[in-house]
This record gives structure tokens, sequence and C-alpha cells, in this order.
């Protein structure tokens, strides 16, 4: 099963709390080189855990009792909620240059210039060179890209998303997908993209792993998924999912 | 633990055969024996029965000078805190002003102006004691307001004066009971210290304050004059302080 | 007696900022009006304003003809409820159910004490809740749960108006959809008149008559929704409306 260019592979990962109570429970998943997997799943599915068991940031309560994790790579993690992901009394270019100059051990001056560099890739304005700001003098969407480039200051192989736009606006979140779309192309790193939206994950992620009560109940490329879900809870899901009739207005808006 | 203390204090009468304040000059400084469980002091006085007799005193002005205190602090609190504004600088005005007096210079000042003993205590705590209350029950109000089923109760039209009896009420008075304990112990310290200063109670009404300073005079001879009473009064702060943390671990947990 | 609501001219100022501007918005008696926009552009102040949570500086409210002032009397109380976000948050954690639904019963005279219990009963039953609810308190309760609670209570006092404030974007999906069709029957059963805010487009698409769009403040389009998922008339909902992420299509 495992190919050449596999770089991160869970295999009957296990999850318990401290007390015994079973969280996660034999989750196997494998990810390429570049490619881009979605993991969905209501509330308490376990789904930002298994992400959490990959880079060992589970809270204290929460133990692996099962299963490997095999990483090829160095992983980087974006956060859900991009306030308090981010120290409240540092300003952000700081942040980000002290991840660049910790990672990739430069000095200081160089790590800034570094860090400069990655925060006009990510489309942050320019005059953070002259004045940087806190976070909190920034916009929702852009502190999500500020997360997103002290993530890739890591360089890393896979990026890990845990709900990376549900705080954030419609169009936000259209941005920053198409942001990390981008970035993804030109920095080739895996992507593991952890939501309950199932559209957002079928937008971006050629593979999909249902998560339901701790367990995968389905797993497959994301048109056969969508196509012909075998599972009840998937078929649930994908009706559950509110449609919208297609747009046939003539404004330029894009 | 408490309960042991308060039942020694309430059937005082009916453990000890002697009167607290009976004499027996033939009988003084006594050690320990089976007439007198823990011996006699300088004027021949059964020093359990002044014990349990004293806690009887301290624990009963404890409560009393507690209760005014604890309904004008949760009554001022909750408004403060639920109606912001002017009423909050009012009470925050009182509270600063007050906290600017040390305590004991406002027992003594009342103390000159009211006579010593009971009276006393019990002005003065009236006057101060409030704002420990009023301080924890303000904070905790102020959050509550912005709860939405605060905005559920006034989007029904119920009065403000329902709100605060049937909704804020019920949710500030655990933590305020648990501040009670904490500052029942801070009292009867205060009370003990009075007595001990000859500012509280007066002999011979007993007391572990006043036991205490009589006792002091053969500290080196008969330790335990002074020394048994002052171990009562750790006794009980650490009941209360234990009771106190009891209640919060219990009301934190649901 | 029509169950219509006006805004005329509302303009509120939280402390320099202008939360509302010069809002006028109309809705028709026994509609959903959906309101969209994103987070701070004054749809929940807007709700607060109606519900009667923050007295507006500028502009009045009309219900059913008649103004609401800052005090409103005990049937303008009465004739607008409202359903809130956050189900954590939206029911008193030291109250039992059965004190939740019966205080506005109580409070506006809906039924006599002797058939409390039994409203009680019913109004879960309307829910989908069972009777056993009713002596448990709210944290013995699931998001979706707690959010039929709420929904209970706020019809309990038989509104004109409902105004539901995202009720669901705190829901699981599979949650959202149940008490989405919830809150429709209940719409067409109780003939309430209703505002529905949301900032997801196809929560609105599913529940409304009539969709107004607000950002910064201001309404900048108010459309049928038939109009506004099709042909959209100001070029900002047709950004908001192609900035959803919508499923593939696949042959089924």
């Amino acid at each position: 099963m495992m190919s050449m260019s596999t770089i991160l592979e869970i295999n009957q990962l296990s999850l318990a709390t401290t007390n015994k109570k079973q969280l996660v429970t034999d989750v196997s998943l494998a990810v390429g080189k570049g490619k881009t997997i979605g993991i969905v799943g209501e509330s308490g599915s376990g789904k930002s855990l298994t992400l959490r068991a990959i880079i060992q940031l589970l809270p204290p309560t929460i133990i692996k009792v099962g299963g490997t994790i095999r990483c090829e790579s160095s992983c980087a993690m974006i956060f859900q909620d991009p306030v308090s992901a981010l120290d409240p009394l540092c300003p952000v270019v700081r942040q980000v240059a002290e991840v660049v100059s910790y990672r990739q051990h430069l000095s200081r001056k160089t790590s800034r210039t570094k860090a400069l560099e990655l925060l006009a890739l990510l489309g942050l304005p320019e005059d953070l060179k002259r004045n940087d700001r806190y976070p909190h003098q920034l916009s929702g969407g852009q502190r999500q890209r500020v997360l997103i480039a002290i993530a890739l200051a890591c360089r890393p192989g896979i990026l890990l998303c845990d709900e990376p736009t549900t705080a954030l606006d419609v169009t936000v979140q259209k941005q920053i997908l198409e942001l990390l779309a981008k970035l993804q192309r030109e920095l080739n790193f895996a992507l593991v993209f952890v939501t309950h939206n199932l559209a957002i994950a079928s937008a971006l992620c050629t593979k999909l792993y249902v998560m339901k009560e701790g367990r995968i109940v389905e797993q497959g490329r994301t048109q056969d998924i969508l196509a012909n879900p075998q599972h009840a809870y998937t078929k649930m899901l994908i009706d559950s999912v509110l449609h919208l009739p297609d747009l046939k207005g003539v404004i330029a808006g894009e | 633990m408490l309960l042991l203390l308060v039942s020694l204090a309430v059937f005082a009468p009916l453990i000890s055969r002697y009167q607290p304040a009976a004499q027996n000059l033939a009988d003084i400084l006594r050690p320990s024996s089976a007439n007198h469980w823990l011996g006699t002091d300088q004027l021949g006085r059964d020093l359990f029965t002044r014990l349990i007799y004293a806690a009887r005193t301290d624990l009963r002005i404890m409560i009393l000078a507690e209760i005014l205190p604890f309904c004008t602090g949760i009554f001022l609190g909750m408004l403060a805190g639920y109606y912001g504004k002017w009423i909050d600088a009012l009470v925050t005005l009182m509270t600063n002003t007050l906290i600017a007096f040390p305590f004991y210079l406002i027992v003594i000042v009342v103390a000159f102006a009211s006579g010593a003993g009971e009276r006393g205590i019990y002005i003065t705590f009236a006057l101060v004691g409030w704002i420990v209350f009023a301080r924890v029950v303000k904070g905790l109000s102020a959050s509550l307001r912005k709860q939405e089923w605060v905005a559920s109760a006034k989007v029904l039209g119920l009065p403000d004066s329902r709100i605060l009896l049937f909704h804020i009420l019920p949710n500030v008075l655990p933590q305020a009971i648990v501040v009670l304990m904490t500052d029942m112990v801070g009292l009867l310290v205060a009370i003990v210290t009075l007595g001990y200063l000859g500012i509280g109670i007066a002999p011979p009404t007993p007391d572990w304050g006043t036991m205490i300073s009589e006792g002091q005079t053969f500290i080196y001879s008969k330790w335990w004059l002074s020394t048994i009473p002052g171990f009562a009064v750790v006794y009980t702060g650490i009941a209360l302080s234990l009771i106190g943390d009891g209640l919060a671990d219990l009301w934190r947990r649901k | 007696m029509s169950d219509a609501l006006q805004i005329k001219n509302i303009t509120v100022n939280y402390g320099g900022f202008i939360a509302l501007n010069q809002v006028n918005l109309q809705i028709d008696a026994h509609t959903t009006l959906g309101l969209v926009g994103e987070s701070g552009s004054g749809k929940s102040t807007l709700a607060k304003v109606v519900a009667g949570l923050v007295t507006p500086d500028e502009g009045e409210v009309r219900f059913s003809e008649q103004v609401l002032r800052k005090r409103r009397t005990r049937m303008q109380h009465k004739a607008i409820q409202m359903v809130f976000q956050n189900p954590d948050a939206s029911l008193n954690p030291k109250h039992t159910v059965r004190q939740i639904l019966s205080e506005g019963l109580l409070f506006h005279h809906i039924v006599p004490r002797s058939q409390l219990m039994d409203r009680c009963r019913e109004l879960l039953a309307l829910v989908h809740l069972d009777e056993d609810a009713l002596v448990r308190y709210p944290y013995a309760f699931s998001g979706g749960q707690r959010q039929r609670i709420a929904i209970a209570r706020a019809i309990s006092v038989e509104p004109n108006l409902l105004i539901a404030d995202e009720p669901t974007s705190a829901l699981d999906v599979s949650v959202q959809l149940s008490v989405l069709e919830l809150l429709h029957r209940l719409k067409e059963k109780l003939n309430l008149t209703m505002l529905f805010i949301s900032h997801d487009m196809g929560v609105i698409n599913a529940v409304c008559d009539t969709v107004a769009v607000m950002r910064q403040g201001r309404i900048i389009e108010v459309s049928p929704k038939e109009q506004f998922f099709l042909h959209p008339k100001a070029d900002y909902s047709y950004q908001l409306l192609s900035a959803v992420p919508r499923m593939p299509i696949f042959n089924r």
C-alpha cells in the first residue's frame, strides 16, 4: 500500500483520554507528496485530535494508545482561530521572523527580510516593512495569512490545516482557500485539510476521509465519494449541504 | 470539622460542668487533669469550658457580622455589574474610598466612638465588609449581563428586578458563598486580634483573643494557656477554608 | 392587525462607531426576511434594535402600525421574540427546562397556572423533545437540543414576529438542517413574521422569502429570494454569492 511518494502515513492510530475513554479508533491514512487530502466530520468526530497527534500536540489528558505515525517531512499547522494562535503582545513581523530564525538558523536581520518576503507572498500590505503591527490591528483574514506565513516559515513538507477558514467571512474564506491552493502549487507541500464543510473539502481535496465518532467510516477519491457514497453517514452529510441556485449574473464580479 | 466545632459551641452548657466565668482561686494554673481536661487559668477557670464558650461568642459574632455585609455586598455588586454606568462608578468610588483606610484603623475609631465590644465589630464590618462581595459579584454580573439568556429574558419583557433576582442572583450566589467562607476566616482573625488588643470583646465574656492575651503572661511556664486558644483559631480557619474550597470544587464541576 | 415590521432611518452609534447608518427595511406580514452580511456589518445590532435590546439614536421601529418606543408595553414585548446564536449561552444554567419555559407563560398570563405543566409539555412536543426534559438543566442537552429549547421559549408567549440571529451557525450541519426545518414548520403553523439573520447563503436560501444584504451598517440590496440568488443587483451581493464554496456536481 505504501508507495514511494507517500510523505505521511498513519496506521491504526488510536487515542484515548487518561481515564480510558476511547476518542479515536484505528485511524489509518496516507498522504502523497504534494497531494491534498480532506478529513471531514462533525464536531467531536476526532478529526482535530488526529491532526494534533501528527504534530504531537495532544492535550495532556489525551494519550496515544496504539498505532504508528510515520512522517517523512516536517509538519506545520494552521489553526482555526487566528486570534488565539498569535501572541497578542508581539508585532506580527517579529513573530514570523522569530520562527524563521529558529527553524532556518538565520541571523536576525536576514530572518526579518525573509519574514517580510513571506508576508508579501501571502498578500499582506507592504507597509508592514516600515511599521510593524500587533495582531489586533489586523483583520481576521490578515491574521490567518500571518499564521500561514508562520507555518510556511518552517518550510514544511506537510501543511496541516484545522478548519482554517471557519472563523472567517465567505469572501475572505475564498481568498484564503485560493491562496492555499496557489502556495501549494508553488511550494509543493502536501496538505491535510480538516473541515466540517463538505463543499470546501470537495473543492480542494483529491481524496476524502469521512470521520464519525473517532473512526473513518468512508474514504476514497472525492468524486467517487460524492457521486456514490457508501456509508449512511456520508450520504446524510452530503444531503445536509444546502444548495444554491447557480448565479446567472452578468456583472463582472471578479 | 466545622460541624464538631459548631456542635461544641452550641451544646457548650451541656458538655461542660463549669461556668465559663466561675472562678476557683484554690485551683489556679493547673495543668490538664481528669477534673479540668485542659487545666485552669490564673483565676482558676476551667480552660476547656472557656474554650468552647469562647467558640460560642466568636462564631456567633462572626456569623452575625457577616450577614449584613454579605447582603449589601451582593445587592450593590449586582446593581453595579448589571447596570454599569453611574451605579458602577458610584460603587467603585465607595469601595476605593473605604479600601484606602486600613481595616484596624476603622475598628479602633469605631470602638472609640461606640465603646469597645461586639457593637464596634458589627458596625465596622457593616461599613467595610461588603466590599469583597460587591467586587466579586460585580465582576460576575457584568459578564452575566452580556449572556444571551439575560437578553432573552429582557426580550420576554421581564422587569429588571425579576431578572436580577431570578436569573443573576442564583448564578452569583455560589461564588459569593465561597468568598463568604474565606472572608469569615479573616473576620475571625480580626475578632480575635481585637480581643487580644483589648478593644474587642470585653472580659469576662470568654473569647479566644482575650484568652490568648491573658495567657501570655504565663507563656514560659504554662504555655498551653495561650497556645490552645490559638490552635482553636487556626482550626476554625482551616475548617472554613476547606469548606470554601470544597464548595468551589463542587460548583465548578457542575 | 397586520404583523408587518417597518424600520425607518435607524441609526446606532457605539461610541463613535456607526453600527447602523440610516437603515430602512420592511418585512411584510407572515413572510421571512433573510438578512445577510459579513461580520461587523450590523446585522446583529439591527436585530437587537428590533428586539428592544438596543435603543437607536435616530429613527423608529413600527410593528403592526404601532411605534415601538424605548419602554415597550407588555403586549409589544410579547409580540416580538428572539432566538440567539450561541446555544451554550442562551439558557440560564441554573434553571430547569420547566422554569425556562414557564417564565414567559406566567409573566404574560398565556395560560392559567393550573395548565402550566400541560402547556410546557405541548411546547416540548412542538420542538420534538421528550417530556422528561422538563426536570433537567441545560447542561444535560446537546447544542441542537438547547437551541430547540430556546425556540420553545421564544414561541411560548405566542409572538407575532420571531427574530432568529444565526440560530444554526454554532451547530453541526446535520443538526442545522433539522433546526431549520423546525423553524420553517413553526413559522407556517403559527403564522409568524420572521427576521432571519445568517452569514450562510445556503441557510438563507432554504428559509427566506426576501433577502436583504447589509454592509458596513447599511442595507445595500433588498430582493425577492429567486431574484437575489440568480441576478443579484449589487456588486457586493454578487461577490458574496460567488464566494460561497459549492459542491462540485457529479452524476448520481
